[in-house]
């Protein structure tokens, strides 16, 4: 008694088929909920700095007057936080982990924003309303 | 009497997975008393608290910890909705629920994994740890974090797990009952296991409820004690009996430990059979005035979440009560007394976990 309790499973795992993946051979496991790397959009941002403001990790700066988006991927902790917060949508979680730095200085990614605030046409209308 | 000698163990020691320092005074092989010390990971969270709003502190409060991560972001939660008087809607409450027993099986499977190791019983270490990789992947298939979930937030849940989804994970985990079956039968019935474990760390019961342990620790010792009996998050309408086994030795907080793995299990079917549908969560405006206390039941044992605030954004004080720190003076009796050889398996029995207990 109490002998080879483990003698089934040994035996499953050694006919069975493995458990492990094989990492760099087969791709990492992932989901469509996997938070794996903030992706920024340029086109869309209003530069509103509620990211900055949001992030629990001051990982985000945002400078309006540069017009520059800066995140610094190793203080970022993949919150979701300022994905859930952009009342642009300018900000998505992609599923991708980021691949590993080599060194500290290549950590800060700069974006530059391209988004222009659309001028006000000359009757007043608002620009959605003229065009229907 | 023989001559005194004082042998360091940890904070760096192979079976340590984190770092606590103990001072062991021995006569010959025979430990006579353990001066513990810790402090050697402080990371000032708690004071954080004063720099971020509270509503991106839930943030920060998941992480004290990173396997009671869950637990730790839904008790904090629960003690700013306390403070704030916000009443969590119902599919919330068994969310949290479905996922503070997801964690539970995860965190006890890698301790009975770890526990296995530190008996020298690798294939039961491995084995353990396979059968959690399944929970961490339905963790991060409904959440989207492996360890960290962030899925908790001040009146409510951000993510929803639709009920088809659940179903399918009930029985993904009725599939599993048989392999977890196999996997405590080892625990409990294997010959080298026993010999390993039985009579070693002995506390009694009244020893056990004097030195203030909590969680499996106390109920190894054969006191039912649980916090999740007071019925916080859906608790309430779920039924389940405390696990407690009466020997106090290591063997018994190791069957404790594997048999609430089937508690786990059942409560995770009961919870996605009566889940309601609705809302997710509440908007909460305003901020935080007075104090609150909330508790809740961790692997570990019971954690408990203070808050203080004052009208502003910040709240003033966050205080965190951890089952390690409760544990560590049931450590200290278990260690007297007992060989040296036996000191890895009994610092190990209490589940130390001191980034939770430092913060």
């Amino acid at each position: 008694m109490g002998l080879f309790t483990m003698g089934k499973t040994v035996l499953k795992q050694l006919f069975g088929k493995s458990p492990n993946l094989q990492y760099p051979v087969n791709p990492a496991k992932k989901t469509d909920k996997t938070r794996g790397h903030i992706v920024f959009d340029g086109s869309k941002c209003i530069s509103c700095r509620l990211c900055q403001k949001k992030c629990p990790a001051v990982a985000i700066a945002v400078d309006p007057k540069a017009k520059t988006w800066q995140i610094d991927r190793f203080r970022c902790i993949v919150c979701n936080s300022c994905v859930e917060i952009c009342p642009s949508k300018c900000l998505a979680m992609d599923t991708q982990y980021m691949p590993p730095f080599t060194s500290r200085e290549h950590t800060v990614e700069t974006f530059a924003i391209t988004w222009v605030k659309p001028a006000k046409p000359a009757d007043g209308k608002k620009p959605d309303a003229a065009e229907g | 009497m023989a001559k005194q000698i004082i042998v360091p163990f940890g904070p760096q020691h192979p079976v340590l997975p984190e770092p606590i320092h103990l001072d062991l005074i021995l006569e010959d092989e025979r430990v006579v008393d353990a001066v513990p010390s810790i402090g050697y990971v402080h990371r000032g969270l708690e004071k954080l608290v004063e720099k971020r709003e509270y509503p991106e502190y839930v943030y920060i409060a998941e992480r004290i910890c990173g396997i009671c991560s869950f637990i730790h972001a839904s008790t904090y939660c629960q003690a700013v909705e306390g403070m704030m008087g916000i009443e969590v809607p119902e599919r919330a409450l068994y969310l949290r629920t479905i996922w503070s027993e997801y964690s539970r099986l995860h965190s006890h499977l890698l301790w009975l994994g770890c526990f296995a190791d530190s008996m020298g019983f690798e294939s039961l270490f491995m084995n353990a740890w396979r059968l959690r990789e399944h929970i961490l992947d339905e963790l991060e298939a409904t959440t989207g974090g492996r360890v960290i979930q962030g899925s908790s937030k001040v009146g409510g849940v951000r993510r929803d797990i639709p009920n088809a989804r659940l179903k399918e994970m009930v029985g993904r985990l009725e599939a599993m009952r048989h392999e977890l079956q196999d996997l405590s039968d080892v625990f409990f019935g294997d010959s080298s296991v026993k010999t390993r474990l039985r009579g070693v760390g002995v506390v009694s019961r009244q020893d056990a409820w004097d030195s203030g342990a909590v969680g499996p620790t106390l109920r190894g010792s054969g006191i039912a004690q649980d916090i999740r009996s007071t019925g916080y998050a859906a608790y309430d309408r779920l039924k389940f009996e405390p696990v407690a086994e009466p020997s106090g030795d290591c063997y018994g907080r190791c069957m404790v430990r594997a048999r609430e793995l089937f508690t786990s299990i059942d409560l995770i079917t009961q919870a996605a059979e009566q889940i309601p549908d609705g809302p997710l969560e509440v908007k909460v405006t305003g901020s935080p005035e007075g104090e609150f206390y909330a508790r809740a039941e961790q692997p570990r044992g019971e954690v408990i979440h203070y808050v203080k605030g004052n009208g502003t954004r910040h709240l003033l004080r966050h205080r965190v009560r951890t089952p390690t720190f409760a544990n560590i003076p049931f450590l200290v009796s278990a260690l007297k007394g007992c060989e040296l050889a036996d000191v890895p398996v009994i610092v190990l029995s209490i589940d130390p976990c001191i980034g939770c207990a430092e913060r």
